[in-house]
């Protein structure tokens, strides 16, 4: 930003070498750095370099802003809402007593393409209002159970799922228990439309996080019932869906990655899904959400971004604008020592 | 002190030359008396009798304590050469010392307990104690503790390192030897085998080991001389004397026995009471009496005594104590905004334990089947609630959760980083070549570490002259002698080049200093005292060299034909008359206890010296009664002028006396110090009168030194005014332009001094304290009302002079011309009313309307008391700064001491925060340094708060969002590195190293130091403004990621990698963007510490065992998130660059104009400044 101003060496060079003869003298030794005279470069504001800052930053800002738009634009997305629709309607008051009865839970959706997806088209379930980052929650889980055998029985973090019947669970803790349960099944032109279930988690979980010799164990044997229940004969490292759901989410709404579609789907076409809507967010008025959605390489579909690289580099293109102006109209010298607070009002010291 | 001599013979006068055996004068009968500060004699028909010192400084009041029988119970007795027996309770120290203030066994816990005194220490260790309840953890065990225990390890080993030089120096100083008498014989000790009352022998120029009464010296007359460097810094030598009752015995020999009385251990170095019993009589001891540890014996062959304080009781390791610690205002005021910052945190947590208790108030009934809350454990026997406590208990443990989660709101690190800087301040300032004083060999230091940002706010500079300004080195220049003016300016004879010196046995005695002389003088000195003048002459310099107390040293040189004479004394004024009247060829060459022996144009001639008495501030003279070799007895007196014209004969010469008051008024006004000398014969019976009431004055047990004064004042009565003496305290090197300086930085300079008006107002000028232009206010009154009085006129003159260039201002062109600086000198006589009353407030005011202040004749205290007049009124930052014991209550009063370690000892050096060895320092401290140093705490504070308070509102913003129940995205070890790795290596470097401007700048632009008076780099408005940036800034790295990812499947873990790095790069951009001066510790520092961070964040997250496992690297794949860091941080920062640009350009403080114009000047003007300033920064010294 500046040239290089090396400051020249004032006042120690010259008293520098006088002391040579004197023997164990106390006399500092000269060197730059004792004399905080380290080459040093000293970057100043000057409107110029202001306003190329300002316009490098819009250069910059507005074709990203433009690009991540486009991308978002195309991400096609279809969200279905399903937690009342899927309630029967004499229910409908009483959602809770529906959910935990032992009612035929399955439901159907009906989902038309309204633009072409091109493959994979990610299937996402969508909650709101749940609190996977609740501290209760994210501290009951057991991550040496999950991933080694030997330590089954370390239950001691995962209360108040820790143990039933006498028994410790394996996986433990609320975050296991809670698995989401819902199902979905896809059908397009009453053909079975398969949904990839593997290698929707982690790699990094599935190799290291959690144990490919750790099988689940008295797993949702207790008097509540929270969510899905495991197959024990499958190792952890292979139940995909408990890793993805073990990956707590952030924020209270999120989406969690249930599979993925790997062929194209057409507009128009009729995407039949038979869910069975077993998992309860009606205790805590949670929406569930179903979400087909192709992906960029920006992510999903979210304009915010875009606008904010588009604001930002009109914000700094306008700034850019008006700080020219206003240096042509105000111009100041810079250094100039008239300006110095003595010299505007002499003896005012 | 003082047996007595036995009188025998006493008023007969014998040729000095003609005694052989001094010894065979003294016989056994003495009795104990006080100490006294005068010098008694007695003489018999033999020769000269001894004559025995007093130590100085000894008043009546003490005088009187003296007499008081020491209580048994507040007594050690000490048995002479029993150690055994002395020491049978096993109560008295050894004398191996410790200074080192910790053993291995009790460093920990008390080192842990002095870093406890701090409260923010405190704070964190109760944040860190409720964090390890299960109900409250927060944080893993480890990583909450983490943090206090860096910070308390980092002080440990510094502590440590400390303390293990000081047991080194311990171990090397208990181990040196010494002889110590055992059976009969004296062998060699360690020093830490010494015991009390056991008898040691020390040899020239060696240490005392521990405090001892002398019992015998290689003088006959008991005297050994002793350099207390070590323990005041005087360098001059202190005579110390041995009783005679113990004089002749010889311990190999014979058995010495007795008992001494003492008090306890105390750590007054000038005082000392004892009594001794030897022989079945009881003799009284004294200071003068005692040599104590660290002096060295000088000029004494040896000298024998008896350990009576012994190690850690002896007087030296009891005043063994740091100087005292002062807060700085900076620091002061960072305590408030601490205050701010608490309530704020106060106000955080507030809402977030509001927020918990409505969510759990309305969610009451969901909450035991909630699948993220889960309030009963349904497997328990009785479905017991699971970590639930009550809607009550569960919000004050929200509240004391979110305590613990907000804790550096309040910034710990800041604390441990001050420390840091200021020791790195400090390197540098001790550093500085411009700051190392060549003559004295002596670099700054800094003896006070937490106060170098004091420096750059200074208002006030209280300045001693003797010795500050001035070098003290004491330079004869002119006398006048019988009426007629010798002024050595006028010529310069060729042959001066080498002084003068005399020849003994081939051997050139040659005095150490060489003094100009006047030729006229000179040849008068050299033409015998046969002619008048010639007469006059030869009193006169034979006053100048006998009437001092000034020791003669002969040194020998490389050369073995040359060797110099040093003349040691305990006053500058008297070495210069004693090297001037060497220069005139009277050169002092023997001083011992009867008689001196002068070297008289060549030809050695010995006086006896009959008395002396000592120079006291009542009397302001002093005077010494001299058997001259023809017999005569003569006293001689030299003083102040105020009192000696008082005790002339004026019916004498009344001619030569005017002559002589216009002299002195004349040299006075050159800013000379004056001395008259004056003289008298006595006949036989004045001094057989005089001396019988001298001795009866010395034996007196009561008032003795009111007594002798009396005896002194008959005597020194109707003198003959021989002459007058003029000596130059000479300015300090660069003294007027550094006052300068200091004037146009805005900085007010008084001068407080002990010298008269016209000697203060002369160096004034000299310093350009003064100027032609200014008007002088003298107050010097002596009664309450009159100093009322001239105050009211003088406030009445100086509104005047002041509004007068008002009016002008406001009709506008004729600004500078019209503005008197008015001048106030002020006595010290006129203080003694004012200060501590009401008249100190309109002092006040007056001494605000005037530019320059010059208090002349004050006392000490009341120096102190000038400084607490202007501390007490005003905010300003004081700074004194002396270099004499009198100089020490001004600065431990002053919010800054600085100390000059000169002529004059080391107490103020001990007592200052900071010590330099020349008054032009203080221009390069306070300009160049102080203001750096106050620009870097101050940014730095602010720096620190906000780099904090950012990463506490991140936290902030996301505990809204997980039903406030404090759980955090960022991994704890991130918070916990927060301070300690990620961010704080930058803020030291930049606290250590950032330079607003240059040196040769601020040199150039004093008033550029006015940054530091407006506070223009820490004040409440900045403060509010960096908070409310934080507040902006923390808002858009929490939202625009939670915004960019609302809603879609990014897991906590990833998120809170994002916000870590967004946070940390931010705020070492923020940093980036302030720092002012670039060099590659700093790149290095800021780059470094944002690639730490990454590392430090990659190495957590391929922990497998932590929730965050490879989150990084899933993150960082995607090309959201690198967007989403890079909008972070230009949004973030774009407001406080806009207004930093604004700022910087249009409403520019001078600092910042300054630095554009070393930018963008032209070099050549540079150049010239260059020039200008060579003068002050390094003018080579003569």
């Amino acid at each position: 930003m500046s040239s290089n101003t090396p400051s020249s060496s004032a006042g120690g060079v010259g008293s520098a070498d006088s002391s040579a003869p004197r023997r164990n003298s106390k006399r500092p030794k000269y060197s730059k750095f004792t004399q905080q005279e380290l080459p040093a470069c000293k970057p100043i504001l000057t409107p110029r370099w202001v306003i190329s800052a300002f316009i490098l930053v819009s250069i910059v800002f507005i074709p990203i802003g433009v690009v991540s738009l486009f991308a978002s634009q195309d991400v096609v997305e279809i969200i279905d809402r399903y937690e009342t629709e899927c309630v029967p309607q004499d229910f409908r008051n009483n959602k809770v007593s529906f959910i935990q009865s032992d009612a035929n839970k399955t439901c159907t959706r009906r989902l038309t393409v309204t633009k072409r997806m091109k493959q994979p088209i990610y299937v996402y379930y969508q909650l709101d209002n749940f609190y996977q980052n609740h501290r209760r929650y994210v501290k009951s889980r057991s991550d040496s159970q999950l991933k080694d055998n030997s330590s089954w029985n370390d239950v001691s973090s995962c209360k108040p799922e820790d143990d039933s019947n006498g028994q410790p669970i394996v996986p433990c803790g609320l975050i296991a228990w809670s698995l989401f349960n819902d199902t979905y099944n896809f059908s397009l032109n009453n053909q079975q439309l398969a949904v990839n279930k593997t290698e929707i988690s982690w790699k990094s979980d599935r190799d290291s996080k959690f144990g490919n010799d750790v099988f689940p164990r008295n797993f949702q044997n207790g008097t509540l019932i929270g969510g899905k229940s495991l197959d024990p004969t499958v190792p952890l490292s292979e139940q995909e869906d408990l890793i993805v759901w073990m990956r707590t989410a952030a924020l209270p709404t999120f989406r969690k990655l249930y599979g993925k579609i790997e062929r194209d789907l057409q507009p128009n076409e009729v995407i039949h899904v038979t869910l069975e809507n077993n998992y309860n967010t009606y205790s805590f008025n949670g929406k569930k959400k179903l979400v087909l959605s192709t992906t960029s390489w920006l992510g999903g579909k979210n304009d915010f971004l875009g606008i904010a690289y588009l604001t930002v580099g009109g914000l700094c293109f306008f700034l850019a604008l008006s700080f020219t102006v206003v240096y042509l109209v105000k111009p100041r010298r810079l250094g100039d020592p008239s300006y110095l607070s003595w010299n505007r009002n002499p003896g005012g010291q | 002190m003082d047996s007595k001599t036995p009188v025998e013979n006493l008023y007969s006068i014998e040729p000095a030359l003609s005694s052989s055996s001094r010894r065979s004068n003294f016989s056994a009968h003495s009795k104990s008396v006080g100490r006294s500060s005068i010098r008694e004699v007695s003489f018999s028909d033999l020769g000269p009798k001894p004559v025995k010192y007093g130590s100085r400084g000894a008043e009546s009041e003490t005088y009187n304590m003296s007499q008081k029988e020491i209580n048994d119970e507040d007594a050690r007795l000490v048995q002479i050469n029993d150690p055994v027996k002395t020491n049978e309770r096993f109560e008295f120290a050894g004398n191996s010392i410790r200074t080192g203030k910790y053993s291995v066994l009790t460093f920990l816990p008390r080192n842990l307990f002095e870093q406890f005194h701090r409260v923010a220490y405190i704070y964190f260790l109760v944040i860190a104690v409720l964090n390890q309840l299960p109900q409250l953890a927060v944080f893993g065990r480890f990583a909450s503790i983490l943090p206090l225990a860096i910070v308390l390890l980092v002080t440990a080993v510094k502590d440590a390192y400390e303390d293990y030089r000081r047991h080194r120096a311990d171990k090397i100083e208990n181990n040196r030897l010494a002889s110590v008498l055992v059976n009969h014989e004296f062998q060699q000790k360690k020093w830490k085998d010494i015991q009390v009352g056991e008898i040691i022998k020390i040899h020239a120029n060696e240490t005392i080991p521990c405090d001892i009464v002398l019992l015998s010296t290689c003088d006959p007359t008991g005297v050994a001389y002793v350099q207390t460097i070590n323990l005041d810094g005087e360098s001059n030598l202190k005579t110390r004397y041995a009783k005679q009752e113990t004089l002749l015995k010889i311990p190999e020999k014979e058995n010495v026995s007795g008992l001494i009385k003492c008090e306890k251990p105390n750590r007054n170095i000038y005082g000392f009471q004892a009594n001794m019993e030897v022989d079945g009589k009881r003799v009284s001891l004294g200071p003068s009496n005692i040599i104590l540890r660290g002096c060295e014996l000088k000029n004494t062959t040896w000298a024998i005594g008896v350990a009576v304080y012994a190690g850690r009781e002896t007087k030296a390791m009891l005043n063994n104590s740091g100087a005292p610690s002062k807060r700085s205002r900076l620091e002061t005021h960072m305590n408030l905004e601490i205050i701010f910052l608490s309530l704020f945190l106060t106000a955080l947590c507030t809402v977030v334990s509001v927020c918990a208790a409505v969510w759990l108030r309305r969610h009451r009934d969901e909450l035991d089947y909630l699948p993220f809350y889960r309030r009963k454990d349904f497997y328990e026997e009785e479905e017991d609630n699971y970590n639930y406590y009550g809607w009550g208990l569960e919000i004050v443990f929200t509240f004391l959760m979110s305590v613990i989660v907000f804790q550096i709101m309040i910034p710990i690190s800041l604390y441990i980083s001050m420390e840091l800087v200021r020791v790195g301040q400090a390197y540098f300032m001790i550093r500085d070549t411009q700051m190392y004083d060549e003559p004295s060999d002596s670099r700054f230091q800094c003896r006070a570490l937490n106060i170098n940002e004091d420096l750059g706010q200074i208002k006030y500079v209280f300045s001693d002259k003797t010795g500050t300004l001035t070098e003290n080195k004491m330079e004869f220049q002119c006398a006048s002698v019988w009426g007629v003016d010798y002024n050595s300016g006028k010529g310069s004879s060729q042959d001066q080049k080498d002084g003068y010196f005399v020849e003994v046995d081939g051997k050139i005695l040659r005095p150490k200093m060489v003094v100009k002389t006047d030729p006229e003088l000179l040849q008068f000195a050299r033409s015998g005292k046969d002619t008048k003048e010639g007469s006059h002459v030869h009193d006169f310099f034979l006053a100048l060299a006998a009437c001092n107390t000034i020791v003669p040293l002969i040194v020998d040189t490389p050369d073995p034909t040359l060797k110099l004479i040093d003349y040691q004394g305990e006053s500058p004024d008297e070495q210069a008359l004693v090297y001037a009247a060497a220069a005139y060829g009277y050169m002092l060459i023997e001083r011992t206890s009867g008689h001196i022996v002068i070297d008289i144009q060549g030809e050695r001639q010995r006086f006896n010296v009959l008395g002396l008495h000592e120079f006291d501030s009542d009397r302001k003279r002093m005077s010494v009664i001299l058997g001259l070799p023809n017999k005569s007895v003569k006293v001689f007196v030299k003083g102040a002028d105020t009192t000696m014209f008082g005790v002339t004969d004026r019916s004498l010469n009344t001619s030569i006396i005017r002559a002589t008051e216009a002299h002195l008024h004349s040299y006075s006004s050159i800013g000379l110090r004056t001395l008259v000398i004056g003289m008298r014969e006595l006949s036989t019976s004045e001094f057989e009168e005089w001396h019988s009431a001298f001795e009866v004055a010395s034996n007196a047990l009561m008032g003795r030194a009111r007594l002798l004064r009396k005896v002194a004042t008959n005597i020194e009565s109707n003198l003959r005014i021989l002459g007058a003496s003029g000596i130059e305290d000479k300015l300090q090197e660069g003294v007027p332009e550094a006052i300068e300086s200091l004037r146009t930085a805005g900085i007010k300079v008084w001068v407080l001094t002990g010298d008269k008006q016209e000697t203060a107002i002369s160096i004034g000028y000299s310093s350009k304290l003064l100027t032609s232009k200014m008007t002088q206010i003298i107050v010097n009154r002596n009664s309450k009302e009159s100093c009322r009085k001239s105050l009211e006129d003088a406030i009445i003159m100086s509104k005047k002079l002041t509004t007068m260039s008002g009016n002008t201002n406001d009709t506008g062109r004729t600004l500078g011309a019209s503005l008197t600086p008015v001048a106030l000198i002020i006595d010290g006589t006129s203080l003694v009313y004012i200060l501590d009353c009401e008249l100190e407030e309109m002092l006040f005011e007056l001494a605000c309307n005037c530019s320059v202040v010059l208090c002349c004749r004050v006392a000490p205290l009341q120096k102190a008391g000038i400084v607490a007049l202007v501390k007490k009124r005003t905010s300003d930052m004081t700074l004194a700064i002396g270099d004499g014991a009198n100089d020490v209550s001004m600065i431990q009063m002053a919010d800054v001491g600085v100390g000059i370690s000169g002529q004059e000892g080391r107490q103020a050096v001990m007592a200052s925060d900071f010590a330099m060895g020349q008054f032009r320092f203080l221009v390069t401290l306070l300009l160049v340094h102080g203001h750096w140093n106050y620009q870097r705490m101050g940014y730095m504070i602010l720096y620190n708060f906000y780099k904090n308070a950012v990463f506490v509102l991140v936290l902030f913003w996301y505990v809204l969002f997980t039903c406030f129940t404090l759980s955090t995205a960022i991994n704890e070890w991130s918070s916990v590195l927060y301070s300690v790795i990620y961010t704080s290596v930058p803020t030291i470097v930049v606290g250590i190293l950032d330079k607003d401007l240059n040196r040769r700048t601020l040199l150039k632009y004093p008033q550029l130091y006015g940054a530091g008076h407006r506070e223009e780099c820490y004040n409440k408005r900045l403060f509010w403004i960096t908070m409310i940036d934080t507040v902006w800034q923390s808002a858009v790295i929490f939202f625009i990621p939670l915004l960019a990812y609302g809603g879609s499947t990014i897991d906590a873990s990833s998120i809170g990698d994002l916000w870590t790095l967004a946070v940390v790069i931010l705020v070492n951009l923020h940093l980036a963007m302030d720092v002012i001066c670039w060099n590659w510790i700093t790149h290095a520092a800021i780059w470094g510490s944002i690639v730490a961070t990454v590392i430090c964040v990659i190495i957590i997250d391929a922990i497998p065992s932590l929730v965050g496992y490879w989150a990084i690297f899933q993150i960082a794949r995607t090309g959201l998130f690198w967007l989403c860091l890079l909008s972070i941080i230009v949004a973030a920062l774009i407001p406080r660059f806009v207004v930093k640009v604004l700022y910087q350009f249009y409403t520019p403080c001078d600092v910042q104009i300054a630095r554009e114009a070393e930018k963008f000047q032209p070099r050549s003007e540079s150049a010239a400044v260059e020039v200008e300033m060579n003068p002050i920064l390094n003018q080579p010294r003569p």
